[in-house]
């Protein structure tokens, strides 16, 4: 019943998705490619970093902050729309069906367009960076880092009072890890003090999994296992302040 | 002796030490249609939602078809359908795609989807614009597409939330004609309105609330009966209009006559405006008395 309740919600923002896909798909690679030009062939050209081009190193932290901004927003602003404007989240709540299913029904459009995007930003990417390896573990850590930022955006939806304050979440939270979260750098060129700082993050985890994955190199089953840990904490956390919303 | 469909009592609920609700307690029998009538901000929406789960009560009980509404929340939500005051439609979804997610979010079968849907689209005169997505249509048409969409699991209750608010008068009587209808076929309809034309011609018994307490209960013309069947209204430079009720139009007659110099006065039957009038010295869109 859960996952057919799931499902039922996220039909409806299916059905929304579908009716404007070409728009989103462009829209949703404008970022990403602007970053590839920027980082790896302007910036980057003639970097190596430990026997690889700087190129296939930044690719898979593109993909991971892809991953990251798309399945926040797609879920995230998907909900506070639906919430604060629409004001049809109240009806899904009269709804004859149990919170988590609800929520995890929310989530799931994050994910579904987080994986839309970052794959079509892979399909552009291997154009150039073709050494890139896509196997089962990339596309589970690239599942995983969807989940947990979607559920990181119905959390923001949930507690956001306005329209404002998603953006203002997204400055104060999305936009540091943005830059510092691995995706342009690797870890080991930070001071020590600042890295721990940055292992604090979950980009950084999914930069190291999708990375060591798509490099084929061995993969950090700890940055995994945090992954895992933020995601449960950010869905628990959802699940407490829908239960508020009530008081 | 009627089954009760609701059972309110001693409900109060407050938000930082403010009494929005402040120990209601009223009932609503099976098949009726009751009216919930006050100002804005008397509390009726707050009433509506405590009973329908979105908020829980400070204190008191509610029983929604025997159900408790905080501790058996699933089943009350199988009991209701809600038309709620704001547009609440999914305006990325067409009409007929907002109500298939509402079959679906209440378990029906596809087939049994596919034909509720078309059976109410018809009943609410949508059908023909079952494709048009929501923005692409009119406000009545967005508020039957609401009423059809509560419809969807054939409810045993009704919420209308100030279902005509912002309608022109044309469709509010289409609206009412549809509220009617729905009660005629069985469902307990608990309508709030500040409309009192609306509730005079739709509810068989209503409740008048305001700073979130109950202040009249029972038939409209028993509560008019209450202050009196016939009202005169006073105009007088600078002291704004006065109310004043007489059982019958030879009283009312007799007082107008016995008035000095008052510039205007008008004498009519009393409605439940003049109740809310009497009770709290306030007109219910809030003019002061």
């Amino acid at each position: 019943m859960i996952a057919l309740d799931s499902y039922s919600i996220l039909w409806a923002d299916l059905v929304a998705l579908k009716r404007r896909w070409p728009r989103y798909l462009i829209t949703t690679l404008i970022s990403p490619v602007l970053y590839l030009v920027a980082f790896g062939w302007g910036l980057g050209r003639g970097i190596n970093l430990n026997g690889t081009s700087y190129l296939e190193f930044v690719v898979p932290g593109i993909i991971a902050l892809t991953a990251m901004t798309t399945s926040f927003n797609g879920a995230g602003t998907r909900l506070n729309v639906d919430r604060l404007f629409y004001k049809s989240f109240d009806e899904c709540l009269m709804a004859p069906i149990k919170l988590h299913s609800l929520l995890l029904g929310k989530a799931l459009i994050g994910v579904v367009r987080g994986i839309i995007s970052s794959v079509a930003f892979l399909v552009v990417a291997m154009l150039i960076a073709p050494t890139i390896h896509v196997g089962p573990m990339f596309l589970l850590g690239l599942f995983i880092t969807c989940l947990t930022f979607s559920f990181l955006g119905v959390l923001a939806a949930l507690l956001a009072k306005s329209h404002e304050d998603m953006g203002t979440f997204a400055s104060i939270v999305l936009l540091p890890m943005t830059f510092l979260g691995g995706t342009f750098f690797s870890l080991s060129q930070v001071p020590v003090g600042l890295k721990y700082a940055l292992y604090l993050l979950p980009l950084t985890h999914a930069s190291l999994w999708l990375r060591a994955a798509a490099l084929n190199q061995s993969l950090p089953w700890a940055s995994l296992l945090v992954l895992l840990v933020f995601f449960v904490a950010f869905m628990g956390s959802a699940l407490i302040a829908v239960r508020k919303m009530s008081i | 002796m009627s089954k009760l469909m609701i059972e309110i009592s001693g409900l109060s609920k407050e938000y930082s030490g403010k009494k929005v609700v402040d120990g209601l307690s009223l009932s609503v029998d099976q098949g009726e249609l009751f009216g919930f009538l006050g100002p804005n901000g008397a509390g009726k929406t707050t009433t509506i939602r405590i009973l329908t789960t979105l908020t829980k009560p400070t204190s008191g009980r509610v029983l929604i078809n025997g159900f408790d509404v905080v501790e058996n929340t699933a089943s009350v939500k199988a009991e209701f359908g809600i038309v709620q005051q704001h547009l609440s439609l999914n305006r990325d979804l067409t009409i007929a795609e907002n109500l298939e997610l509402h079959a679906r979010l209440h378990h029906l079968t596809p087939d049994d989807r596919k034909k509720r849907i078309a059976e109410l689209l018809d009943y609410v005169e949508l059908t023909d614009h079952a494709d048009y997505l929501v923005d692409d249509v009119s406000g009545g048409m967005k508020r039957r597409a609401m009423i059809a969409r509560a419809l969807i699991p054939r409810p045993k209750l009704l919420f209308l939330d100030e279902p005509t608010v912002g309608l022109d008068a044309q469709t509010r009587r289409k609206v009412w004609d549809l509220i009617r209808k729905m009660n005629n076929d069985g469902a307990t309809v608990f309508l709030t309105t500040h409309y009192i034309e609306e509730a005079e011609a739709l509810c068989r018994r209503a409740g008048i609330i305001h700073h979130g307490k109950l202040i009249a209960l029972g038939q409209p013309l028993d509560l008019r009966k209450k202050i009196g069947m016939i009202a005169v209204e006073m105009q007088s430079n600078g002291n704004g209009t006065q109310y004043r009720y007489f059982p019958d139009r030879a009283k009312a007659s007799e007082f107008i006559q016995g008035l000095p110099g008052t510039e205007k006065v008008m004498m009519r039957e009393s409605n439940l405006e003049d109740v809310f009038i009497e009770l709290t010295g306030q007109k219910v869109l809030g003019d002061q008395r």
